[in-house]
């Protein structure tokens, strides 16, 4: 653990990381003044890749707004078109079907375990680790080419519709889902053996990037960075949306609040995840998956919506004000990592910069949902 | 001092686990293909850039409604058609994809009620160029019907 040290100002210099730099994974500048190898502070810069998202959606219908949910976080894209399509849904009170709902779930937490599949690969390469990259890119090859064989895309989906969905899942998709529980059960195993238990990695996290519970609230963390700092909140639970009530699953909680907590929840996740695509998958319905009346044009009624879902991150909220017309008057979306990130500076002081970039990799930033 | 020992023999272990799992691996078949040589083959699902759809006689099915052309999100399709004299019907004369800027979302196939635009399974389109991003759509049926 990093030892406690009074950093003295008048000693320090700046160190520029990024904003191309492997270690903030996308276009994010950290401004860091050192006192030799400790942070005296660090300021993110952000706006490199800002791209107007949310001014984006006064000027296109809602329909046309779909397409920017795969374009924020690109790894758990599903689950912002869930968020989307939900908002909507709930403006104009749009019915979803059963088997709709099923299917967005399965697919929603498939995309979550792809998210922190890649996140488990790209940390521990981070942290000097090369080998479980590739078995981790090879499990999730096996989620992108289910997700293919419905939805078209490998990454930026665009899946979800206004009350239902693009297309149906067939047999296939199905049998291949299952054989992939049975799969993914075996190599958590795996990475257990060879991720979670190795003394490197344990030595590294065990300790080092404490976040307490209070730091998380002011900042409003949420998703792993929240539930590693013992806090028991997971909007699937809390305020449960779509389907999610219907499943039995555990949120996991640590307390311990360091880099290895976060660590632990989101492989716990993975777990967690696969129980309710099997959940999911014995009680899926027939049926249809878009509802029978849908309105041709979605002019949702002047007035203001919300709605929270849970990405692979922390909680996605999006708000939507409506003036009745076609566009929408005003979308605001609340990412998770946003405020994820910025409890980075206070929490990075006094630490190696060695450990630093160790506990950047855990909060698994995602820039372009950053800077949307 | 028994912390020492401790490390030490988990040290040991994590390195014979990480061994294991590569020992384990080691006999396996590869899971990557050499792509230009040999490359999986598409869904049918999946989302190459739009193509029309002809009916028996190779002409499009496509009557020039304007519906694929306003769904789009980013005005990435342009037709241009004429109105023969004597005839009620336009005739399609031009569809024209800008590629540089489809997010491949879909609409267009969704918005048209004259089975006339799907998604093709193109996907080797590197270019240094914009312009070969730029695809007449109209002439690459009239290809495909050689």
């Amino acid at each position: 653990m990093s030892q406690p040290i009074e950093l003295q100002q008048d000693e320090t210099f700046v160190l520029n990381v990024g904003p191309q730099h492997p270690a903030t994974h996308g276009v994010l500048r950290v401004k860091m003044t050192m006192d030799g190898e400790y942070i005296y502070n660090a300021e993110t810069v952000l706006g490199y890749i800002h791209r107007m998202h949310e001014k984006m959606a006064e000027n296109r219908t809602y329909a046309q707004y779909m397409p920017n949910m795969g374009r924020l976080d690109y790894l758990s894209a599903m689950a912002f078109n869930h968020g989307y399509a939900l908002v909507v849904e709930r403006a104009c009170t749009i019915e979803v079907p059963e088997r709709a709902e099923y299917v967005r779930v399965i697919t929603v937490e498939l995309n979550r375990i792809s998210s922190h599949l890649v996140w488990l690969g790209a940390y521990v390469l981070d942290l000097g680790g090369f080998t479980p990259l590739m078995y981790c890119f090879d499990d999730r090859e096996q989620i992108l080419d289910l997700l293919e064989s419905v939805t078209g895309s490998r990454l930026t989906y665009c899946y979800f519709r206004f009350g239902g969905l693009y297309n149906d899942i067939d047999d296939a998709f199905i049998s291949g889902t299952r054989s992939f529980i049975t799969r993914m059960r075996k190599e958590l195993k795996m990475y257990q053996k060879l991720v979670t238990g190795n003394i490197i990695l344990m030595k590294r996290l065990q300790g080092h990037g404490l976040v307490d519970r209070d730091m998380c609230q002011r900042y409003g963390a949420t998703g792993p960075v929240a539930r590693g700092s013992g806090i028991n909140y997971d909007v699937r639970r809390n305020e449960p949306y779509s389907i999610y009530d219907r499943f039995d699953f555990d949120v996991p909680v640590f307390h311990e609040g360091d880099s290895y907590a976060r660590y632990l929840v989101r492989m716990e996740e993975i777990e967690q995840s696969l129980r309710i695509i099997e959940q999911a998958l014995d009680q899926l319905p027939d049926g249809p998956v878009n509802p029978e009346k849908k309105p041709k044009v979605i002019k949702p009624p002047a007035g203001d919506y919300y709605a929270a879902v849970e990405t692979a991150r922390g909680n996605f909220g999006i708000r939507l004000v409506s003036d009745g017309t076609k566009n929408a008057y005003r979308l605001k979306l609340r990412s998770p990592t946003y405020s994820n990130m910025h409890l980075f500076d206070e929490a990075c002081r006094g630490m190696l910069i060695a450990d630093a970039l160790a506990f950047m990799g855990s909060l698994d930033l995602v820039i372009p949902e950053i800077d949307r | 001092m028994s912390g020492y020992f401790s490390d030490l023999f988990l040290g040991a272990k994590s390195l014979l686990d990480g061994m294991w799992v590569t020992l384990k691996e080691f006999p396996k078949r590869p899971v990557t293909l050499s792509y230009p040589h040999e490359s999986v083959p598409m869904y049918r699902r999946f989302r190459g850039h739009i193509e029309l759809i002809g009916n028996e006689e190779g002409a499009p099915n496509c009557v020039v409604c304007g519906m694929c052309e306003r769904a789009c999100p980013s005005n990435c399709i342009s037709i241009t058609s004429v109105k023969p004299e004597g005839s009620k019907k336009k005739v399609l004369t031009g569809y024209t994809l800008d590629f540089t800027t489809c997010s491949l979302c879909g609409s267009c196939v969704e918005s048209c009620n004259f089975n006339a635009v799907r998604f093709s399974n193109e996907y080797n389109l590197a270019s240094t160029r914009k312009e070969d991003f730029i695809f007449d759509l109209l002439a690459r049926l009239k290809e495909q019907n050689q």
